[in-house]
């Protein structure tokens, strides 16, 4: 047999050619009209949003788009500099995430990216384009060492080494817990950074872990591990994971009749939580830096907004997302450019004083956030704070 | 927790049975594995859910709609993927190339009509009884007690009807057993339907013990399905049960008595190990299934 027939393979080769060809000739006339023809008093900034916005984290991604959307009309019914937000789906894969940022920062020529949604794929996605020399900033991207990726890599999502020591203390404080289990997905940067945070946070604490279970993403079923950590008898569970199996893994221990405390990670963050896990959910312990019910005049007025807008409570995603179009406006203001990659970074790198909805911002020399968490507890089906 | 991790273990596993008996009747019948299987099992999940969700009907009629859906898609992937390649002297990794295309298909269709987010079954099963050590909920008895008996009607069927006899002389030798006065067209159409339809019936059953039914559930639990159909021995009816549920037992148990972050590990490790002692699976014959 042979391995292909000579004149199909050339005839291929032509047809490739002709169509590269083409493309590359239509991909011109695209990229050059709009910059010769643009007025420079009216500039259009350009900025691509990295999102999960089908699979199974469907629901971050949908807040993340809504909170974008949300600040880019208030943003261009009031500033100079209007902004245009490309959006790439990543379907929550690192290879889609990569074809998604290649093509903004190549064909696109965005002046910053927002997102992607998951630390796994900042992993990926981080190193082009900070090597291409574009601004990027995560707004769910919790992970430790997203920032340590290269200097144009930033975020507003408050890392969980922050997050879960606090959540981790105030369980420990208020529940007098002395064994832990804990859990997390294996195959998920984002949970698996978490758990060692949640390790750590643990044995700072002096509690006993008796039971570390793993499972992985799209797992649904949980009943070997958790029939495990039942037997053991702990007094509080830990997961680190995505909100879908951290719900389902809630059920499932309710039904194996573990009645303690969960504490979770980032991925718990999401009114998914109760939808999925219904009464399950309810003594589930989170941190968050947003906090919806929070008597505050500017959280209050954009909780109001979102309703109006989308009929729902903003979740963290929404808000972490609306607050970094802001400060990426906000930083474009300062430079003065609306194409400049170089000058967008350097304002970023020095916005301080920043009072968005989940509080004071600014930007360490890492350039991770400096802000506080709230530690949040599910009761009656809603996220309330944890005293 | 041994009895309740055993619980555990032959529930998980009787769903792998009932998914890998699907690819055992097409893959006795036709030598053909049939890729499109796990996301088949996934559209008979998403339709008993939508049955028990918006018309309020039993969870036996659900599964009734669900088995007919699967039989129906069944019959379309045959006339579309299967039948066209059979007529031409094609590879033989020609189908398996198409279903993998239908499969690719009903998992988009799938993501388009019901979205991305994971749904679950209205709870009225979550009743649990306490057996001495054991925790069994309603949901793993359902679910043991209509996948075994599935399995065993099958097993009957197959052995004393006159079609169950038919598709088993077409498993053996295609050519033979149209000489002989079987429409063998028409037992092609029948296993691919009725393997769609059982199918479709694991899925309700898996989304009613795993409460998460979403459009890429078919993926993993069509390659433990894979596993289990060489495990088992490529077309062997009772290598499929046997098969699924030590798999389950082995993935269970991984966990308890070892690490979880190995299940998969020690149980696909097993499964290497048992065909190096019997290469044709537990209950294959030496000299292949059906066919040539």
């Amino acid at each position: 047999m042979k391995l292909f027939s000579e004149g199909h393979f050339l005839k291929g080769v032509a047809v490739i050619a002709l169509s590269g060809m083409l493309l590359s000739v239509a991909g011109c006339g695209k990229t050059s009209s709009p910059t010769a023809t643009e007025p420079a008093a009216n500039q259009e900034a350009k900025i691509g949003v990295i999102s999960f916005l089908s699979g199974g984290g469907a629901a971050y991604g949908e807040a993340i788009k809504q909170g974008l959307d949300m600040a880019k009309e208030e943003l261009n019914a009031k500033n100079k500099i209007k902004i245009n937000l490309l959006y790439e789906d990543s379907r929550g894969e690192k290879t889609d995430a990569i074809n998604a940022a290649n093509k903004l920062v190549n064909k696109d020529s965005v002046v910053g990216i927002i997102g992607p949604t998951l630390s796994g794929e900042m992993f990926a996605v981080g190193p082009i384009v900070n090597g291409a020399g574009v601004p990027i900033m995560g707004t769910s991207t919790t992970a430790e060492g997203i920032t340590d990726i290269g200097e144009f890599v930033f975020r507003n999502a408050l890392p969980e080494s922050v997050a879960i020591p606090s959540a981790v203390k105030k369980a420990v404080d208020k529940y007098k817990l002395k064994t832990v289990a804990l859990m997390y997905s294996n195959n998920n940067d984002f949970a698996v950074s978490g758990y060692k945070t949640f390790e750590k946070a643990v044995k700072d604490s002096g509690l006993q872990i008796v039971a570390t279970e793993t499972f992985a993403d799209k797992d649904t079923d949980f009943s070997a591990q958790l029939t495990k950590i039942a037997s053991l008898k702990p007094d509080a569970v830990m997961v680190s994971s995505l909100y879908q199996e951290a719900a389902l893994v809630l059920k499932k221990a309710r039904e194996l009749g573990i009645k303690v405390p969960f504490v979770g990670g980032n991925g718990f963050n999401s009114p998914q939580l109760m939808k999925i896990a219904g009464t399950a959910a309810e003594g589930a312990l989170v941190a968050s830096p947003w906090f919806p019910a929070k008597d505050d005049a500017n959280v209050k007025k954009f909780v109001e907004a979102y309703k109006a807008k989308y009929n729902k409570v903003p979740d963290q995603f929404a808000a972490q997302a609306y607050d970094a179009l802001y400060i990426m406006s906000a930083a474009l203001d300062k430079s003065g450019s609306a194409t400049d990659r170089k000058k967008l970074r350097d304002s970023l790198a020095g916005i301080k004083d920043f009072q968005g909805v989940t509080g004071k911002f600014a930007f360490d020399a890492q350039r991770n956030p400096v802000m506080e968490a709230t530690v949040l507890l599910v009761k009656d089906g809603q996220f309330t704070e944890f005293k | 927790m041994f009895w309740q991790q055993l619980v555990n273990g032959l529930t998980l596993g009787s769903t792998y049975s009932l998914i890998a008996l699907g690819y055992t009747l097409i893959m006795g019948v036709l030598n053909i594995v049939n890729m499109a299987h796990g996301e088949i099992f996934m559209f008979g999940a998403f339709v008993g859910l939508l049955l028990v969700t918006h018309l309020k009907v039993n969870i036996f009629v659900a599964m009734l709609g669900a088995a007919l859906t699967g039989a129906i898609l069944g019959i379309i992937l045959e006339r579309v993927a299967l039948r066209p390649l059979r007529r031409k002297a094609v590879s033989h990794l020609a189908p398996l190339i198409s279903t993998i295309g239908v499969s690719i298909f009903l998992e988009s269709v799938a993501l388009k009509l019901f979205g991305p987010q994971s749904r679950d079954f209205p709870s009225s099963f979550t009743a649990a009884f306490e057996f001495g050590p054991m925790r069994i909920s309603l949901v793993q008895i359902f679910i043991l007690a209509v996948s075994f008996s599935l399995m065993l009607v099958l097993r009957f069927w197959l052995a004393k009807t006159k079609i169950g006899k038919a598709l088993r002389a077409t498993a053996e030798n295609i050519e033979t057993a149209n000489l002989l006065g079987v429409n063998t067209n028409k037992i092609i159409v029948l296993t691919v339907s009725l393997a769609s339809a059982l199918g479709s019936v694991a899925g309700v059953l898996v989304g009613l013990s795993f409460n998460a039914v979403e459009p890429t559930m078919g993926i993993t639990m069509g390659l433990k399905g894979l596993a289990v159909l060489i495990l088992g021995g490529m077309g062997n009816i009772t290598g499929a049960m046997l098969g699924g549920l030590i798999l389950g037992i082995a993935e269970v148990f991984s966990v308890a008595y070892g690490n979880s972050s190995y299940r998969d590990a020690v149980a696909f490790g097993m499964i290497i190990v048992i065909l190096f002692i019997r290469p044709q699976g537990l209950f294959g014959s030496r000299d292949q299934q059906g066919g040539k």
